[in-house]
């Protein structure tokens, strides 16, 4: 039967009809669903690790230990991971080993738009790229069987058009595979200098190995059609071609690492013009002008940025567009804002009010970052936050009394503690403030170390933040309720102060978690409000202002009663329940 | 047959992912191949949000671009001005007239723009009424989305019934009542 699939819903299946045993990963959009899908099926052991390296490490354990092992990330999360996946390239696996990562071009929900190919080069293994989801399925079981022939771990590459796409899928039966045995084999495993000599001569024979099974593996096709052009894709990339180009010659790259250079040149041969078309860089671009094969076409025409669509196509390649009439007046942007009722609000609100330098991180609460909160001074990657606090007001002591850090639970979690330990181990003074929302917010819901469930939701030892900074040798911890702007305001202006690095906990749960009850919405009493607009800076969805009065969107409002602290004049009022 | 392209656009919140899944539902059983792209994550969280659903013989592509979409079903009628360039010469736009205010507009930087609906009326053929009404008439305001589809399922050359067992499909139990009398007043907005 066919089924409408996710691509990362495609992936988890995929996992589940390989004999896929072990998952392990860390949240980070587009890349999220296929954990949570791969959770539900039997036969599979999944869990969320803390950070993506430690997931990665999980898997990497898992496939020595005989059982078909699998990671899941974003783009950004292989920067994290990169660390074992170099190594695990030198020591191959045992069972099956597949890593996925979802690249983001466009940067629908991203800090940067890196092109995880060249991480696959980089670490000398192969890599997949499918374009839609029955692809996704498909790819995944023949990650396997390459990862086991050719002992190395495999990357199957994905992106924001790929993973949140939805298209028709097959279903089939699960592989019975059998946990391998697991033999000591240190030569092997055992990375230390004296085998890692041996092992990178491995490595560069099994790359030439999966050249050569580049240039016969059906992953890559040659569709033969008009010849004036001929087009090397894939992933989502060939979609938009054959859109364009139903009847153009193109050949189809699946395993966009190592390339089939043979083939391509042979293709090249057989088209009078040759055009690349890639998201992102130009990597099978510039892999073709290294072997002298003719490239008549590439980034010059697509460029590096962004995504590609067939619209950008035709105009790349000047095919008429379609008739369009655009609205003619300047259409206001709506960017993503805080929910109504959010924990991180009130905090930001102060935040802006006392004008402090924000180094922030990886999160819902990088949205405090839009105005009119406009409470963030950087953000960078996972776990920035801390450690640039401490380098900053390292150089500016002057400014460690204006200078906060702020990370979220998870985020703490997954690489923001070593920034605390370091804070503490380097005489640090910064005042950290870890949003403690008790889930991980902006993938969507996750379970993590700090919520005493796993992702199977099985009651499990929550990991007190004020316990891991206390041993980790800060003195000063406390936890304010973020929603009580005095007290937020006061444990800052106390914490700032002193000469000692310190850590404020702002606990509130998320406003979504499915336990949080809203309270009645609030309501203006026109005749209070003097149309001072203080309440519009704390950037709630719920207020706006119509004639010269203050307005709460009753049908949106949680009654978080944030606007009746922002109040000097007591114009909000809640409802009676 | 040719692929046809619908855009949904709304706020993010709005429940746009569910108008496409059942959409989803509703082309699959019908034989078509069909391509849904959406967007998780930053963009949800009270952002412009925009899905597409594209259905045919052979669907490649999964997004829509401008001037290809021949149904744009908007949960919001800023996000109708927003997208109509992606309508296609001759398509149909369904929009709800509810306005939400964006950030900009609300911190004053920007202006809900006037008379959206007579201006889009000059570029496309377009089906616009105030959702909420209905949807609380059929039981849940929650169902908005579903009035919305009702509209748009009499524009579209699929039979009723179809649809019907899509939201049945789709839909939790409780709330299928509600549902379906959603669709119908949907249904009739759209032939009044």
């Amino acid at each position: 039967m066919k089924k409408l699939m996710l691509g990362n819903a495609a992936v988890a299946r995929g996992l589940y009809e390989a004999g896929c045993r072990f998952v392990s990963s860390y949240p980070g959009t587009p890349s999220t669903e296929i954990t949570e899908e791969a959770v539900g099926y039997d036969g599979i052991y999944a869990e969320w690790a803390p950070n993506e390296k430690v997931a990665m490490e999980a898997a990497i354990g898992a496939s020595i230990a005989g059982a078909r092992s699998f990671c899941a990330m974003k783009h950004v999360g292989m920067n994290v991971a990169a660390d074992p996946m170099f190594t695990a390239s030198y020591t191959g696996v045992n069972a099956g080993m597949l890593i996925a990562v979802a690249d983001d071009p466009g940067m629908h929900s991203s800090q940067n738009e890196q092109d995880s190919r060249h991480y696959a080069i980089a670490a000398k293994l192969p890599m997949l790229e499918p374009s839609d989801s029955a692809e996704c399925l498909a790819f995944v079981k023949e990650g396997y069987a390459i990862s086991e022939q050719f002992d190395a771990p495999v990357i199957l590459r994905t992106c924001t058009r790929v993973a949140h796409a939805q298209s028709a899928v097959e279903l089939g039966e699960r592989a019975d595979i059998p946990l391998k045995d697991y033999v000591k084999n240190a030569p092997k495993f055992v990375a230390a200098p004296a085998n890692a000599v041996k092992r990178h001569v491995v490595v560069e024979e099994r790359m030439r190995a999966l050249a050569q099974f580049a240039e016969t593996t059906s992953l890559n096709r040659e569709e033969m059609g008009d010849t004036e052009v001929g087009f090397v894709t894939s992933g989502t990339c060939y979609l938009y071609v054959r859109e364009v180009f139903p009847n153009a010659s193109v050949f189809k790259l699946g395993l966009v690492n190592p390339l089939p250079v043979d083939s391509l040149r042979a293709f090249a041969g057989k088209v009078k013009k040759l055009i690349v078309v890639e998201e992102l860089d130009g990597v099978i671009e510039a892999h073709l002008r290294a072997h002298g094969i003719r490239v008549d076409g590439g980034k010059d025409l697509f460029g590096l940025l962004g995504e590609l669509s067939q619209g950008k196509l035709r105009a790349a390649m000047g095919v008429p567009q379609p008739e369009s009439a655009p609205y003619d007046e300047m259409v206001p942007a709506r960017p993503p804002v805080m929910c109504p009722g959010c924990p991180h609000r009130g905090l930001f609100a102060v935040l802006s009010k006392l004008k402090l330098t924000v180094m922030g991180d990886i999160g819902c609460y990088t949205l405090g970052a839009s105005a009119p909160l406009a409470a963030m001074d950087t953000t960078v990657c996972m776990g920035a936050s801390i450690g640039m606090a401490h380098g900053f007001t390292k150089m500016r002591p002057d400014a460690a009394k204006r200078t906060v850090a702020i990370i979220g639970d998870s985020t703490f979690m997954h690489s923001g503690m070593t920034g605390v330990v370091n804070v503490a181990y380097n005489k640090g003074v910064s005042t950290v403030i870890v949003l403690d929302n008790a889930i991980t917010g902006m993938t969507g819901h996750q379970q993590n170390p700090t919520t005493g469930l796993t992702l199977r939701q099985e009651p499990t030892v929550a990991i007190r933040i004020e316990d891991v900074c206390r041993a980790a040798g800060i003195e000063r911890v406390r936890v304010v309720d973020p929603q009580d702007m005095r007290a937020v305001e006061a444990a800052l202006r106390e914490e700032l102060a002193v000469d000692a690095p310190s850590v404020i906990i702002a606990r509130r749960p998320c406003m979504l978690l499915k336990y949080v009850k809203p309270n009645p919405p609030l309501a203006v009493d026109a005749a209070k409000c003097v149309g001072c607009k203080s309440c519009l800076r704390i950037g709630c969805p719920a207020i706006s202002f119509r004639d010269g009065k203050a307005s709460v969107d009753e049908t949106i409002c949680v009654g978080c009663g944030l606007c009746e602290q922002m109040c000097k004049f007591g114009a909000f009022q809640k409802k009676e329940a | 047959m040719k692929t046809t392209s619908i855009m949904i656009v709304g706020v993010g919140g709005q429940g746009t992912l569910l108008a496409s899944k059942l959409l989803g539902n509703v082309l699959l059983r019908q034989g078509f191949d069909v391509k849904l792209s959406e967007v998780h994550g930053m963009s949800q969280r009270g952002g412009s949000v925009v899905t597409y659903v594209r259905f045919g013989d052979k669907v490649y592509s999964p997004v829509v671009d401008l001037g290809e979409a021949d149904y744009i079903l908007s949960f919001e009628l800023l996000e109708s001005a927003r997208w109509i360039a992606h309508l296609k010469k001759g398509g149909h736009l369904v929009t709800n007239t509810h306005k939400t205010p964006p950030m900009p507009v609300i911190t004053g930087a920007a202006q809900y723009p006037e008379d959206i609906v007579e201006k889009l009326r000059a570029r496309a053929d377009v089906v616009a009424l105030d959702a909420l009404p209905l949807a609380e008439q059929a039981g849940s305001a929650r169902a908005v989305n579903v009035v919305l589809i009702g509209v748009l399922s009499k524009l579209m050359p699929l039979d009723e019934s179809v649809w019907r067992e899509a939201i049945a499909e789709t839909v939790p139990k409780k709330f299928l009542e509600a549902n379906l009398r959603a669709f119908a007043l949907g249904r009739d907005a759209a032939g009044a």
